[in-house]
């Protein structure tokens, strides 16, 4: 468990990072962005994954402008190297609250205090929070190049089994999640504290003044090779009123429209029914929240 | 004989909860471990490992890996030509399959981590990089990855010596006339149980540092060994070396359980390279390969029926027992060790009339297996008590009183399995164990609970262990190596602070403290100074090491004993320089020997030992200088069985199918308890295990026979998140068969726990109609179970 030879880079600022990218690219070789680690070390460790070069983006001079969070407008834009940790501990602007929330569910104490924000959505894992809240929030994820800047949306972002939009010369720098969700949840079912999750479900309700959800977001996780949205579940929330039975449909509808995996941790009906399950306490939860911060 | 000038039963520190002696230099980074262990010039070992379970090898190139960086050498078992290690049975052909392990293997490869060659490099980043490089070919069979397919007519042969895959098929009782009792009985319940594989996983993993010294013409080999004077021997036989050219010797130990108790291939390969080399060779076994190409344990099947009267009473027994012990035979207890355990004690705490036993071990393309804590006792406990639940609903009894009416109450007790168990508190657990969980409210929680739409569920679980085997009870099994006795010498120097060895190994049992509280009361000094050795096969007498409860049991009696023979050495030199008669003195509990008529007349150990060593001349006649004394220990008769009960309280989720448990009480008894912190935490870490085995733990394989479970994303092992509380209850029966009256403490928690653990998950499901018969029990179990008593939606 000792990984494969590679290379370490330790660039002095971002754009000598992006051209350190750009140049190893170019010659071909495989590079991976260093970003907290909490991931990528054990991969390589087990020589899963072998990259013949690491960039380590964690000791750049101007690593301040990739980190924490910064309310802007109604927006919260989260630098890509904010840990877990810090965003757990964050006085976060009201709407915001379910993020100090959702962080628990993220491993242990020392991988929330290394690992980070960006780096969770780059590895684009299926079963990830980050991911789970970037759909639910709606989430902009900010990728730099040489070339400029690019917003990815986060419906756009995730392709398949650890395959995201971000292009091999980008770093993600901040995730923009573009308005408050006073009405949000993130739940899931492992069997250990600090698991994967089996499954793992994002929800953001959106409620008219007339007590009516006007739109809804159901993210699941570990229901298919990468974080996916439940468009079946998210129809039967929007245009109703919330209630007990509400929830339950929207649970059985996400769970109907997935074909999740079979393996040692759940099988495919297991995971099916997990689905089920967390939708209508995510919903039942988030709900909840209008109680608490009326 | 004389009175015990002190007995030890009750003294200054023994029921004392000492402080653990080996914490302030574990908690503050001083301890060594083998990986702590640096010597000049030294290599780093790893090993070519095979992917495939079951093909034969047709051709190793290690050219490639010979060209990488940093590495210095590669073997094969061409290279290497070292013996095989052999363990046997005294038994016929017909019962017992004699099979070998080779420390590389040779031709054939039989289960997926089985090491093929070792490489050797400066750092051990080049030496995985050289086994990367590594190319062996090999012609893929179709492995036999399960019981079914390994006894299934025309099966492919993992051992050619092992006819059917058996390795052993012992039919070890079958009381006349058990049939009719069966047929005429008033109820005959059946179950059939399966426990999944599982990993021992002591925190440390395996390793080794082997290293030549010219000067003492002897290897020094390293290591993390329960058994560091059987290590020496197989290592002497592969290498086809003297003795006492072979040094074994164990540093701190992060745990064993069991696996570190057999001799592994890996440390005679290591050894082997740095005899060759004549260079330091460590090896550190990485966490994927103590997962999966390590030894594993428990997996195992049995077909159980019992037959009972109306009134509840159990009237026979009939078991077959399946175990699926993977590749190879384990040094020294073979694989027949689970199936002898199961069919010899499987009666267990019960009062059964007749009896049929037949056991298996059973060869399958899976990494081998070692005796794991518990040692199939938790299957088949676990087997009995489903046996007891299932009557007990079939017959409309309370689960408690059907237990009740079948415990073994009167003793000694000769039990229909040959085996006479001495006094235990059988009855009083169980009934402690029961009214805890009515004084606390429990079955009224559980009414409640029900009332309201939850699953909560009451489980038990009674069961005794035998510890402290002597050779006689080993003799048994019929091994060609017989553990039993245990030696100890005990020194005392000028000051009055004493040295005493053991053969037994800590790791992690906390024997610097409860050794040392045995020699300070039966010598009357503080614990503090006392300084107990074990793990050096040079400085230590042949010893058996730390298995099956021995410590306590064999090797602290050795100890209690040699110091009693020092007491009396310091009585005979202080009745001469005091002026009167040995008989007519004492130790008198404050480090000196006093007259009994005369407790006013005393003298320190220091002046006596003053005499002993440096004015020998002043000694009486005949008397040896020093303070030295030695003693045997040897288990007596069938050994001493400590016994519990466990009481458990389960929530299953609907929903999540998760089971919670609510709470979790072990009422024990190991005898005289020498200090209650160290059981409390043998009672808890046993229990963890227990639980670990019930709900989340197990090693699958695929039909290709490659394992899951080779990170802990995938082995689930609990953490301090997942075990809940769980309070511990001494009861204390005094063992008449051990100088201190302790039993053995190791291993009852890891046996309890399973069958509490299911029992009360089948009560929580009580309402559904399904009883669960498997472990682990997965929340899809649970959810299954839920699913299948809904209303159809």
């Amino acid at each position: 468990m000792k990984p494969a030879p590679f290379a370490y880079h330790r660039p002095g600022d971002l754009a000598d990072a992006l051209d350190r990218l750009a140049e190893l690219n170019g010659q071909g070789e495989e590079v991976k962005v260093l970003a907290g680690g909490q991931s990528l070390i054990p991969m390589m460790n087990f020589r899963l994954a072998r990259p013949a070069h690491l960039v380590d983006i964690g000791h750049l001079r101007d690593r301040a402008k990739l980190s924490g969070l910064r309310p802007d407008g109604a927006a919260l834009r989260i630098g890509a190297l904010t840990t877990h940790h810090e965003v757990e501990r964050a006085r976060l602007p009201e709407g915001y609250e379910a993020l100090n929330r959702a962080m628990r569910w993220i491993g242990h104490l020392p991988i929330r205090t290394r690992g980070t924000v960006g780096g969770s959505l780059v590895h684009g894992d299926a079963t990830a929070e980050w991911c789970l809240l970037a759909l639910a929030f709606d989430a902009r994820i900010v990728a730099e190049s040489p070339a400029g800047r690019r917003e990815i949306l986060a419906q756009d972002m995730f392709h398949g089994f650890y395959e995201t939009e971000v292009e091999p010369g980008e770093i993600v720098t901040e995730i923009i999640l573009p308005a408050p969700a006073p009405y949000a949840a993130l739940t899931e079912f492992a069997q250990r504290r600090g698991d994967f999750a089996i499954v793992g479900v994002g929800v953001r309700l959106d409620v008219d003044p007339s007590g009516m959800l006007s739109s809804a977001r159901v993210a699941l996780g570990g229901v298919a090779p990468a974080p996916v949205r439940s468009a079946d579940a998210e129809a039967v929330l929007t245009g109703s009123v919330p209630s007990d039975a509400l929830f339950a449909e929207c649970g059985k509808a996400a769970a109907a429209n997935v074909s999740p995996p079979d393996d040692v941790h759940g099988s495919r009906h297991y995971r099916r029914r997990l689905t089920h399950a967390l939708v209508q306490a995510a919903c039942a939860q988030a709900w909840k929240r209008s109680k608490e911060n009326p | 004989m004389s009175e015990p000038k002190f007995h030890g039963r009750s003294g200054t520190w023994v029921g004392a909860s000492v402080r653990r002696r080996e914490d302030p230099r574990l908690l503050t980074g001083q301890g060594r471990f083998v990986d702590d262990i640096h010597l000049p010039g030294m290599l780093h070992a790893q090993f070519v490992r095979t992917a495939i379970a079951h093909a034969a090898i047709t051709g190793i190139d290690l050219s490639a890996t010979l060209r990488v960086p940093g590495v210095v050498a590669a073997f094969t078992a061409a290279d290497l030509a070292v013996g095989d290690i052999v363990a046997a049975l005294e038994r016929p052909a017909e019962e017992f399959a004699l099979t070998a392990m080779p420390v590389l293997a040779r031709d054939r490869v039989r289960f997926a981590g089985e090491p093929v060659a070792i490489v050797i490099a400066t750092d051990p980043y080049a030496a995985e990089d050289g086994v990367d490089a590594a190319d062996v070919d090999y012609n893929a069979e179709t492995a036999v990855t399960g019981l079914s397919h390994a006894l299934a007519d025309g099966a492919p042969l993992v051992h050619t010596e092992a006819r059917a895959n058996t390795f052993l098929d012992v039919t070890m009782f079958a009381t006349d006339g058990i049939d009719a009792i069966f047929d005429g009985a008033d109820c005959v319940v059946q179950v059939r149980t399966h426990s999944g594989r599982q990993n021992a996983l002591p925190l440390e993993t395996r390793g080794v540092v082997a290293s030549w010294d010219a000067r003492d013409d002897q290897l020094l080999v390293q290591t993390c060994s329960q058994v560091p004077h059987q290590v020496r021997t197989v290592t002497a036989a592969c290498l086809g070396v003297q003795e006492r050219t072979v040094r074994v010797t164990v540093p701190d130990m992060g745990g064993g359980f069991g696996i570190k108790c057999v001799v592994g291939r890996e440390e005679i390969a290591v050894s082997a390279a740095a005899l060759r080399l004549r260079r330091p060779v460590k090896w550190i076994e990485d966490r994927r390969d103590a997962l999966t190409a390590s030894f594993l344990a428990r997996e195992q099947d049995y077909t159980a029926r019992a037959a009972f009267s109306a009134e509840g009473r159990i009237l026979a027994l009939d078991v077959d027992v399946v175990c699926d012990m993977g590749a190879y035979s384990c040094y020294p207890f073979t694989a027949g060790i689970e199936p002898l355990m199961a069919t010899a004690e499987m009666p267990g705490v019960y009062r059964v009339p007749a009896y049929r036993a037949r056991g298996r071990a059973i060869a399958t393309n899976k990494a081998p297996t070692a005796p794991y804590r518990g040692v199939s006792r938790p299957q088949y406990v676990m087997t009995m008590e489903r046996l007891m639940e299932r009557a007990a609903r079939e017959l409309g009894f309370d689960p408690v009183q059907i237990r009740r009416q079948n415990v073994i109450t009167s003793f000694p007790y000769s039990g229909i399995n040959g085996v006479t168990y001495d006094r235990g508190s059988y009855r009083e657990s169980l009934d402690l164990a029961e009214q805890i969980l009515l004084d606390e409210g429990w079955y009224g929680y559980r009414a409640d609970a029900a009332a309201a739409g939850r699953a909560v569920g009451i489980g038990y679980c009674c069961f005794n262990e035998r510890t402290g085997y002597g050779s006689e009870s080993f003799a048994k099994r019929r091994m060609t190596v017989v553990p039993g006795f245990d030696i100890s010498e005990v020194r005392m120097d000028l000051t009055g602070a004493v040295v005493v060895t053991s053969g037994t190994i800590n790791h992690g049992q906390s024997h610097e403290t409860t050794m040392a509280q045995l020699v300070a009361d039966r010598l009357g000094i503080d614990i503090a100074a006392v300084k107990l050795r074990q793990g050096d096969t040079e400085r230590i007498p042949y010893g058996w090491g730390t298995f099956a409860s021995r410590s306590i049991t064999v090797g602290g009696s050795a100890v209690a004993m040699a110091a009693t023979r020092l007491g009396e050495k310091l009585c005979l030199i202080g009745a001469h320089l005091l002026g009167t008669e040995p008989d007519n003195t004492r130790l008198d509990g404050a480090g000196g020997v006093a007259a009994c008529d005369d407790p006013a007349r005393r003298i320190p150990y220091e002046e006596i030992a003053d005499v002993a060593y440096l004015r020998s001349h002043l000694l009486p006649k005949g008397t040896d200088p020093t303070l030295t004394a030695t003693a045997v220990f040897d288990g007596v008769g069938d050994g001493t069985f400590s016994n519990a009960s466990h009481a458990v309280v389960v929530e299953c989720h609907h929903g999540t199918g998760a089971v919670e448990i609510l709470r979790y009480v072990c009422v024990e008894d190991c005898g005289v308890v020498i200090n209650p912190q160290v059981v409390d935490g043998q009672c808890r870490g046993g229990i963890a295990q227990g639980i670990a085995g019930a709900l989340f733990e197990e090693i699958t394989y695929d039909d290709l026979g490659q394992p899951t479970g080779g990170s802990f994303i995938d082995y689930k092992v609990p953490t301090a998140c997942e075990i809940p509380d769980i309070s511990v209850t001494h009861l204390q029966t005094p063992s008449e068969l051990t100088e201190s009256g302790a039993k053995g403490a190791g291993e009852g928690g890891t046996i309890g726990a399973p069958a509490a653990v299911l029992n009360a998950i089948n009560d929580a499901l009580r309402s559904t109609g399904t009883e669960l018969d498997r472990t682990p029990v997965h929340p899809q179990d649970v959810l299954a179970a839920f699913q299948r008593s809904d209303v159809p939606a």
